[in-house]
Order: structure tokens, then C-alpha cells, then sequence
């Protein structure tokens, strides 16, 4: 069903992203991958999972690119949706890292990741950006990252999660419900799929109960808090949240 | 066989006197939106209705092919038109009828090949023909989603339905400039806001030489015509296939506009017509292939 939802929305994906979130889901993105600082310890291998139209891998490459002039970096980028890896192949064929070893394109299930092409202990960085609220058991995800991460490897979480104010909340639950189906009826003609989207995020776990589970799967992260030495870092208030965590 | 109806313009007349307070009372009652009450409604409220108005109006400019949100236009900014066009159609037989039916139209409601093999001149030969030369089917119209109310729905629907009725009475094929001058005719004759919107906004995507013919040949027809014919909602057209054109047209108060660019040729259209005649067991398969 996920996948037959992103069919239909991969071609106005980063149109609607930016109609939805008003632009600052870049702002999110940038926030994300310049807290993880990929390349500062020499070049990495990372996977970004649910990663279809190139968002992050294509941050990643950029940062440590320009900050630590590193071309050896690469991403692999893994989605269970044809049509967004498509949309992520042409992405990445108007930059420079088309046809270089620094990214590759794969389709995949983020809770069975393919043992030959991502053996155990192959990758010093786990992204999924706004993808792993569409996956149906959570732990499953977490436990496949455990394997294909390298002892010492970061697992990193971008997602919408709860809103702990009451005011900033009762806006967003209006907004998400009046005019986000909206906008996606005006935009692309499927009111559907956007509603899919927003009851995605409302069932998603609360931040202390994601952080446990990435606990359960072996990680070792922050303190149940949020903030500095914590498991998880809100970003506007809990619209969307960042969780890290290591593997040991 | 002329009884008495009111004209379209009588009665927006009288509609505008409750305008204002009608407004007051909808935003007050609709801030929150209710359940849905038949298939495919989608509940708004006040609010999400004038941003779906607003942005349904947006996109439609910017593409015209969007046919859902010229409809979703349609719908957010009905107001009280329909309630006005449902008591048009209470205040006539034909009309009370057609809300009792309510007939739809589309390729499995309405038999085309029992159309074709009807006598030259007739309503339903006519409309067949039409259907062919511009080349087009009654599928392609978007259901009703945002009326709160069914029948109004259905007076909606009927609407949008019908359209294609009112381009083969006023004889006018399916390309831009004829199009708009059928909303200049629907928006006198019934009154809908959005027919006004599409007929003032419309006209911005054609070329200097066709606005021009539009506003001195079609937009004078359209706006006599479709102010002194009856109003065309109370029309039962699946009653009247067998009926002249002529005497139709005379009945409703049509007269042809200025000629038009058709993309096929009334021959073309014949022939195919006449073949389809000429085989009656393979159409009679083909109707109901879904």
C-alpha cells in the first residue's frame, strides 16, 4: 500500500514537500545531515534508506565534499519504490556525482535489506530521513540498520514526531487536517495519499518511545531527554525530531 | 405547451435580496465540517472550503486540463445558486421528475447505438452525431465531493452532466472559444458562480483575434440566448430523444450562434454513424463492454 501511495506522488514529491512544510523542510534536511558532519573522520560509506529523490544522500555528498574536500564518501541510496528512485537518479544526473562510485541507486525493502549487496557490517553511517513512519514494524528497520552498520557506526532518524506545546499543537493538527489534503488535491490531484500522510505521522511512537526502541535493537544513544547528551533533538517544537544513536 | 416559468434573471434578482444574510448564516454553521452523507463526499468547513475555492481557482488558470478543480470550483463557490436551481426545478413537472429519477449520463445509462439508429433530426441523432464529430463521451465528468447536501449534490451533478446537452442544443463543438461562450450562455441561463469566473478569467488564454470573435459574435448570442431561453436544469433530455431538434429549440427559445471550427466534418461524423447503424449486433456487444 505505501508503495502504491509514493507511485502516485513521486513525480510532485519535492513540489509538495515544499507546499507543505513551506519551504522548511530544507531547513530541516540541512539542520540533519550538518549535525552529523559526514566526512570528518575520513571518507564514509553511508546508506540512506527511504531515500528515493536524493534529499540527504545529495547533502551528504555536498558537506563533506565542501567542507573536508572529500570525494570519497559515498551513499548508498535504497528505496522500496521504483518510481522515487527514478525521481533521485535524475536528481543526481544534474550534479557532478553522476556516474562516480559516490552514489548508487537501489531497490529495497528497509526491513530486509539484501544480504549480498549490503553484507553485515559494511556502513559507518544510517540515515532515513521522513521515511521510517511508512514502514509497517519499526523494530524490524532498527534491527536491519544494527546489522548493515559497522560497530561504531551512527544510526541517524529524521521524523515528524508529537508536539509537546498545546497552542503550536492545536496549529499544526489544524493545519495537517484542513490543509495539507488540501494542498494535495490543488497540487496533485490526490487527497487520498496526503491524508495517508498525515495519519502516518500521528501513529507514529512518541520521541521517549521511539528512543526506547532504537535501545531495544541494540543502540546505545543519550539519556531518555531531549536536547544535549539526549537521545533525540526536537526541531520546531516536535514537528519534526532527530534521533541518533550508536552502534557498540 | 407553454407554461409558465420563471425567467433565470427574475429570479437571481430575487436571490440577491438574501444574499448577505445567507452568507452570515452558512460561515456560522459550517465552521465545523460534518460527516459525509454519500459516496465520495469529502465534508469541508467554512474555512477549507475558500481555500479550496481559492486554490481550485489558481490551478485552473494555470492548467486548464485539471478538470477536477474547475469542478472543485464549481462546488466551494455553488453557494446558493443551487438551492435556487432545485426550486426551479420544484416549480416545473419536468424538473420535479428529473429530481424523483435522478438519471445520470454516461456510456451505460444511455444507449448511443439506440441514439444512432433514431431519425435524422431528432434530439438523440443529433446528440450522437455531436458526440462523434467532436469526439468525445459522456465518462469524463467528475463526481460531486463537496456539497454537503445530496440533492444539492445532484442538482451539481445534473449540471455537469448536462453540459454536453447544452453544446449540442446550441449546436457548438468542444474548443476553447466555445466553451467559454457556453459559460457566458450557462451563466445567465442558470446562474452559477463558476460559469461567471470561467467566463471572465477564461478568455486570458486566447489569442487577441479569437477574444475579439468571441466578444463581438459569440458572448451577445450567448448572453441574449441564454437569458430569455428556459432555464436549461429543468430540461429532461433523456426524455426527449425521439423529439425534433427544430421543435426543441423552439420550445426552449435556442437559437444557433455564429458558425464554429468543428474538428470533424458533419459528413465524417455521418458516415461513422451510418456505419454503426448498419451493424446493430456487434454495437449492441461493444455498449456493454466495460
Amino acid at each position: 500500500m505505501v508503495r502504491n501511495v509514493f507511485d502516485s506522488v513521486a513525480s510532485k514529491y519535492d513540489l509538495m514537500n515544499d507546499a507543505m512544510s513551506l519551504g522548511i523542510h530544507r531547513l530541516w534536511k540541512d539542520d540533519f545531515v550538518s549535525s552529523l558532519k559526514p566526512g570528518r573522520r575520513g571518507p564514509m560509506k553511508c546508506i540512506d534508506v527511504a531515500g528515493g529523490t536524493g534529499d540527504i544522500a545529495l547533502r551528504i555528498l555536498d558537506y563533506a565534499r565542501e567542507t573536508y574536500a572529500d570525494r570519497e564518501t559515498s551513499v548508498a541510496v535504497v528505496d522500496i519504490n521504483g518510481q522515487m528512485l527514478k525521481e533521485g537518479y535524475r536528481r543526481f544526473k544534474k550534479t557532478m556525482y553522476h556516474n562516480t562510485p559516490q552514489v548508487s541507486f537501489h531497490e529495497g525493502n528497509a526491513q530486509e535489506l539484501s544480504k549480498e549487496t549490503f553484507p553485515d557490517n559494511t556502513f559507518d553511517l544510517y540515515t532515513i530521513a521522513f521515511g521510517i513512519r511508512n514502514c509497517t514494524s519499526i523494530p524490524m528497520v532498527l534491527q536491519e540498520a544494527h546489522r548493515v552498520l559497522k560497530p561504531g557506526g551512527t544510526f541517524a532518524c529524521l521524523e515528524f514526531s508529537k508536539v509537546t506545546n498545546p497552542l503550536l499543537g492545536s496549529l499544526y493538527d489544524q493545519y495537517s487536517f484542513s490543509v495539507i489534503p488540501l494542498l494535495g488535491t490543488i497540487l496533485a490531484g490526490d487527497r487520498e495519499s496526503y491524508q495517508y500522510l498525515v495519519e502516518s505521522i500521528r501513529r507514529f511512537p512518541s520521541q521517549p518511545e521511539f528512543a526506547r526502541m532504537i535501545q531495544d535493537a541494540g543502540f546505545s544513544t543519550g539519556g531518555l531527554f531531549e536536547g544535549k547528551g539526549g537521545a533525540w533533538r526536537d526541531l520546531w517544537g516536535g514537528v519534526a525530531c532527530i534521533h541518533t544513536g550508536v552502534k557498540l | 405547451m407553454s407554461a409558465c416559468y420563471k425567467t433565470p434573471l427574475r429570479s437571481s434578482i430575487r436571490a440577491q435580496r438574501v444574499f448577505p444574510s445567507t452568507i452570515l448564516r452558512t460561515v456560522l454553521r459550517r465552521s465545523v465540517a460534518s460527516k459525509p452523507v454519500y459516496e465520495g463526499h469529502i465534508p469541508l468547513n467554512a474555512l477549507e472550503n475558500a481555500f479550496l475555492a481559492v486554490g481550485s481557482a489558481v490551478m485552473s488558470l494555470a492548467d486548464p486540463r485539471r478538470g477536477d478543480m474547475i469542478a472543485a470550483l464549481g462546488e466551494t463557490t455553488a453557494g446558493p445558486a443551487l438551492p435556487r436551481l432545485r426550486d426551479l426545478m420544484l416549480e416545473n413537472a419536468e424538473g420535479r421528475q428529473i429530481l424523483k429519477d435522478r438519471p445520470r449520463v454516461n456510456s451505460h445509462t444511455v444507449d448511443m447505438d439506440a441514439l444512432a439508429r433514431l431519425p435524422e433530426g431528432t434530439f438523440g441523432r443529433a446528440y450522437v452525431t455531436w458526440l462523434e464529430r467532436c469526439g468525445v463521451t459522456p465518462d469524463t465528468r467528475e463526481p460531486v465531493h463537496y456539497i454537503d447536501d445530496p440533492e444539492l449534490a445532484y442538482v451539481m451533478q445534473r449540471y455537469r452532466e448536462c453540459h454536453d446537452f447544452y453544446h449540442c442544443i446550441c449546436n457548438l463543438p468542444v474548443n476553447v472559444s466555445s466553451e467559454l461562450a457556453l459559460k457566458f450562455f450557462e451563466f445567465v441561463n442558470l446562474g452559477l458562480p463558476v460559469a461567471g469566473i470561467s467566463a471572465a478569467f477564461g478568455h486570458l488564454r486566447l489569442s487577441w483575434p479569437q477574444r475579439q470573435r468571441l466578444f463581438a459574435e459569440y458572448v451577445p448570442w450567448a448572453l441574449k440566448c441564454g437569458s430569455s431561453a428556459r432555464s436549461m436544469i429543468t430540461v429532461y433530455w433523456e426524455k426527449r430523444w425521439e423529439q425534433s431538434v427544430q421543435e426543441m429549440k423552439k420550445e426552449l427559445g435556442i437559437w444557433d450562434p455564429p458558425e464554429a471550427k468543428w474538428p470533424k466534418a458533419l459528413s465524417e461524423a455521418k458516415a461513422a454513424a451510418a456505419k454503426r447503424a448498419a451493424v446493430p449486433s456487434h454495437g449492441e456487444s461493444q455498449s456493454h463492454v466495460v
